[in-house]
């Protein structure tokens, strides 16, 4: 047994599961929990196992009540029930919360869920739900209401420091789009055409309809469990190949900040999770075969491509221009289930969804021969995260 | 066709004032019309919003410096759509981020309020106006230099 302080490949996806993708509101009556817990069911019935055979929870963004979830479901005991802190930013990164809970031995079977369901808040409003406090009362009187407003800002400083522009912030959409297109679970599947794109209304300038995710309903979950035996559930395992979550001071608070330093505020503030991630995994960016990349706004794409390494800082938008992330053609297929701007927004979950299912080999949209998957956490305060999901041989 | 609109304020009632020992001194001398920033006593460094600590050497020893109400437009969104209903009578209006003149590179998230929409750009100078709002807090805005002049 190997005696370095490694999760690398010790731990593997084997159970999936998630409930349809709606339109904002329109889950209801079901509850945010009972949303949850359907994906849970999916997710053990995928993998053959039962449900009571769980023994642990990992989360990201606070996530859900453990006991009431054993309540319901009906687990007996675990041995493993935390959260990474901040919000979607950690979407990626409880799966690496997971694989620590496993390989330290805490519990051997372990769930990462999340769900949505915005019947009271549309997400494009949540940080005017946030507390008042001494630190919200610096931005909250500016009327940034949503994650919209604020990324548009780091959006408008990338455009001008380094000419990216409208045109490439539209490639993001209608590639995604294309995707969702072939994919039955995406909710939007009419074509997006440059037209479209340019006669939609802004919202927050720069960022228009398009350049905005979907507002969904649903839920994901997948468990993992040790990698050794993985292989005689039911399905293909994909194993966990590295996962990093946190991220540097110079992000810190980030969209409820704008103090961080020029080169990182046009940015999706990845970098640093990228460095350790890619230390961690067997590939850098030229081994990764598709990217499954957390796409709330059209603009952090083109960041992400840049803090992952796939261009250099600044190229984003005339990487995305060549076509470099489209299916067809692509050298780097990008959210090949049509994203969040297209397909359904979980908090990214969605994202560790298409990833499995493309190293499993059973994506709508498969990439022939993908082998690495690479999911991001949403930009957002830190903790960031990101994953590189393996496909097993 | 030259886009004439000038920047609104955002709603009143989005915002309530909450302060803690460390920020309360910035609010006090906004509502005397005043923009203060935190500059550590030992080493000078300054920070926006204030914080307990000096992130450079952890002194809590802060000079609250007054900055003289110019500034630089770092960026900037302009607010088109409301997605709350309250948003609606005050479009468009245009949260930034701006870089008040001797403030060390600590920068500041506000609005652009007076200003004909289409002049503004990232690096515009801009000048400081206080808003009294609906609940008796003083905010410091911006607006772009020379418009109404």
């Amino acid at each position: 047994m190997s005696t370095d302080f490694t999760i690398r490949d010790r731990t593997a996806v084997v159970g999936l599961g998630a409930t349809p993708y709606v339109k904002r509101g329109q889950s209801a009556p079901q509850t945010l929990e009972e949303l949850a817990a359907k994906a849970i069911i999916a997710a053990a019935a995928d993998a053959g196992l039962d449900v009571p055979s769980i023994d642990g929870f990992a989360y990201f963004a606070g996530g859900f009540d453990t006991g009431y979830l054993m309540e319901t479901l009906g687990i007996e005991e675990v041995g493993f029930s935390a959260s990474l802190t901040g919000a979607g930013g950690g979407s990626a990164g409880a799966i690496g919360l997971a694989s620590a809970a496993i390989v330290s031995g805490m519990a051997k079977t372990v769930v990462c869920v999340g769900a949505v369901q915005q019947t009271k808040l549309r997400y494009g409003a949540m940080p005017s739900s946030y507390a008042a406090t001494a630190e919200n009362s610096f931005y909250q009187s500016a009327g940034l209401v949503g994650p919209g407003h604020m990324f548009a800002m780091l959006a408008r400083r990338h455009m001008h420091l380094y000419g990216t522009t409208r045109e490439h912030f539209a490639e993001v959409a209608i590639s995604t789009r294309k995707n969702a297109q072939s994919h039955p679970d995406a909710l939007i599947r009419k074509p997006l055409t440059r037209e479209d794109y340019f006669a939609a209304p802004m919202i927050a300038d720069p960022h228009c309809l398009f350049d905005f995710c979907l507002e969904t309903d649903g839920a994901v979950a997948v468990i993992l469990t040790a990698a050794e035996g993985a292989q005689d559930l039911r399905q293909k395992p994909v194993l966990v190949n590295a996962c990093a979550h946190g991220g540097a001071r110079d992000w810190g608070r980030s969209i409820y900040w704008m103090n961080m330093p020029d080169e990182t505020f046009a940015s999706s503030g990845h970098a640093s999770i990228a460095r350790r991630l890619y230390a961690e995994a067997d590939v850098g960016p030229e081994g990764i075969d598709t990217a499954q990349i957390y796409d709330h706004f059209s603009s952090q794409v083109i960041m992400q491509l840049e803090d992952y390494g796939f261009c250099a800082k600044g190229e984003g938008g005339p990487y995305v221009a060549s076509g470099a992330i489209r299916l067809e053609g692509g050298v780097l297929p990008v959210n090949t289930d049509g994203g969040q701007l297209s397909g359904g927004y979980v908090w990214g979950m969605t994202h560790v969804r298409e990833a499995v299912e493309q190293l499993r080999g059973t994506a709508h949209n498969q990439v022939e021969d993908a082998r690495y998957a690479l999911v991001t956490g949403g930009p957002s305060n830190i903790p960031v995260s990101g994953l590189i999901l393996k496909g097993s041989a | 066709m030259t886009d004439k609109r000038i920047a609104k304020r955002p709603p009143d009632s989005l915002f309530q004032l909450v302060t803690d020992q460390w920020t309360e001194p910035f609010w006090d001398a906004a509502r005397e019309k005043r923009l203060v920033c935190a500059q550590c006593s030992d080493c000078g460094h300054k920070r926006m919003p204030p914080t307990p600590f000096c992130p450079t050497c952890r002194s809590q020893r802060i000079d609250w410096i007054e900055l003289p109400g110019g500034g630089v437009v770092y960026a900037y969104t302009i607010v088109e759509r409301g997605t709350l209903p309250s948003m609606e009578d005050c479009l468009p209006y245009v949260p930034a981020v701006i870089e008040p003149d001797n403030g060390g590179g600590a920068r500041l998230i506000s609005n652009i309020v007076d200003s004909r929409v289409a002049d503004i750009a990232v690096g515009a100078r801009v000048d400081i106006v206080f808003d009294t709002l609906a609940k008796g807090a003083l905010v410091p805005r911006f607006r772009l230099l020379g418009f109404g002049k």
